[in-house]
């Protein structure tokens, strides 16, 4: 099974309330797919081709509201238009689960993979002080496994998840084994859970969702509440994978797609008796910081391998804090590396220097 | 046991499915599998390929840039493919599209003229699975049997009619494969 036809299946299964996207390539097939297993028919699942990437944000900006979970996917230029909406459900502390099949960039860019999105995608993307918790699968088994996991942080912390993926991953067809299917929540169970919720009032005070206040001194307090609220995830929530890294003296850092090609770098390094390991985040926010200073104790150098320009770069180079030497290699455009031309890094770039 | 392919032709030659059932048959046998395709936004016509890596072990990167055997569907394929496939590797083409055949001495070249058996079975969309017999019959990855099971995991159930047909597409492929060096 395809990349995104693992997230289709995976979201029907992990009783996601309403679908509301816009086709793009090469996200497409997650729209195609739900339309074809017609999930309102079944598990009551809402599927809509929405006018634009606008209003798909906005339709879950709406569902989440009323605590429903809801998603949206797209590709890069797609994700770019949603920003608006994304920074809007963040201030209003509203969940939702976007997906972005990341393609080549800047501008409408090309249609082949790419990870040019991680700035946007860590930073917050849109204005105001943010971000959203960002989630990286590397396999298909990930794509299916990381959309309940998705809606379960982003109801934890009331705020919008990002499952950041590449046309890779999502084209790719591997062996998936797809999570048991989960009943969507009754209406008494989502009052239950989101005392918050929109949701009719009868009985209680009105619950208002908005990201807006023209009081400084309140919006401050807001402020303050939501930083709170990420620090309490930076503690909590971070996750990644470490590979062969117990001996390693030089150390790959890589996410998504790019850590495929990495570990198969890392196979070959080693068949040449080369000692070298890879710590791969799973979560691109919160980043795993605390890790990555760990290793660098103890490794001669590191490479960030990204399909970019350099991007994550930056937080490897912010956690090593100068223990150890940090490069960068990665192609941009909807070029991808092959693992030969990462072992040719390795061998000329990292090891002679280092 | 590891293999891992390419096959590269242009969009509507069925390249993309033909590495999609091989697959899906590798699957039924319990093999670890990944299909990594690579095509523009034609829908016909522009160049399009696949790569299949079968595996008894887990796979790790789906994007290779060597490869243990390829399939050659036209002429621009060959040229940026035929030097990719590792020495003592195994290059199957169809002669019909290649202007200039492919030339080197550390291969194993077959040609296979599906194009014109496909003509002759008067059924032009059996191409694919003439070049699949092909490979199958120098390469014998998966079964036979576990390719129409695989068969019949990929097509919609309104087409499994055509199951008999494409078996037929497969062993007639084995049969006219034909080693062109030694």
């Amino acid at each position: 099974m395809k990349g995104n036809e693992a997230i289709a299946h995976a979201a029907i299964r992990c009783g996601c309330d309403g679908f509301f996207g816009y086709p793009i390539t090469p996200q497409s097939e997650i729209l195609e797919t739900l339309a074809l297993e017609k999930p309102w028919e079944t598990t009551g699942m809402v599927v809509v081709q929405a006018e634009s990437e606008l209003a798909s944000i906005n339709m879950v900006y709406g569902g989440g509201a009323v605590g429903k979970r809801v998603m949206t996917s797209s590709s890069s230029p797609g994700v770019a238009l949603m920003q608006e909406g994304i920074t809007y459900m963040s201030g209003a502390e509203i969940p939702g689960v976007i997906v972005n099949v990341q393609r080549g960039g800047p501008g409408l860019g090309t249609i082949q993979p790419s990870q040019s999105d991680y700035y946007q995608s860590t930073r917050g993307g849109g204005n105001g002080d943010y971000n959203v918790i960002v989630l990286a699968p590397a396999s298909v088994q990930e794509m299916a496994d990381f959309m309940d996991l998705a809606f379960t942080l982003a109801f934890r912390y009331r705020m919008p998840t990002m499952i950041l993926s590449d046309g890779v991953i999502g084209q790719m067809m591997e062996k998936v084994v797809l999570p048991p299917y989960k009943p969507r929540r009754t209406e008494e169970e989502i009052r239950r859970e989101c005392p918050w919720a929109a949701n009719g009032c009868k009985g209680r005070k009105n619950n208002v969702l908005t990201s807006l206040s023209l009081d400084p001194a309140w919006m401050e307090r807001h402020n303050q509440h939501l930083q709170e609220k990420f620090r309490t995830i930076r503690e909590n929530e971070v996750r990644y994978e470490e590979y062969l890294t117990e001996d390693a003296e030089y150390l790959i850092v890589s996410f998504g797609s790019a850590a495929r090609i990495a570990q198969k770098a890392i196979e070959i390094c080693r068949q040449e008796g080369l000692r070298i390991g890879m710590l791969r985040p799973i979560t691109l926010w919160p980043f795993p910081a605390h890790q990555i200073q760990a290793l660098s104790e103890r490794m001669k150098a590191i490479l960030c391998l990204e399909i970019n320009a350099g991007q994550m770069v930056d937080d490897v180079r912010l956690s090593v804090m100068g223990r150890c030497p940090v490069i960068h290699y990665g192609r941009m455009g909807g070029m991808v590396p092959t693992p030969e031309e990462v072992v040719e890094v390795i061998k000329n770039k990292l090891t002679v220097k280092f | 046991m590891k293999e891992e392919l390419i096959i590269a032709g242009f969009g509507g030659q069925g390249v993309l499915s033909m590495g999609k059932i091989l697959a899906y048959s590798a699957l039924m046998e319990g093999r670890e599998v990944s299909w990594m395709p690579a095509y523009g936004p034609e829908q016909r016509g522009g160049t399009a390929n696949v790569t299949v890596i079968i595996s008894d072990q887990s796979i790790s990167s789906p994007i290779l840039s060597t490869f243990d055997t390829a399939i050659i569907l036209n002429q621009p394929s060959l040229e940026r493919f035929e030097p990719t496939i590792r020495p003592g590797g195994t290059l199957i083409y169809d002669e019909y599209g290649i202007c200039k055949p492919p030339t080197r001495k550390d291969l194993n070249i077959y040609r296979i003229n599906a194009m014109d058996a496909a003509a002759e079975m008067e059924n032009v969309k059996a191409f694919n699975m003439l070049v699949l017999g092909g490979l199958l019959k120098v390469r014998p990855i998966v079964t036979i049997e576990n390719v129409l099971q695989g068969l019949r995991k990929t097509l919609p159930e309104r087409h499994h009619h055509l199951i008999p047909m494409n078996e037929k597409a497969l062993r007639k492929g084995m049969e006219i494969i034909e080693l062109i060096n030694d």
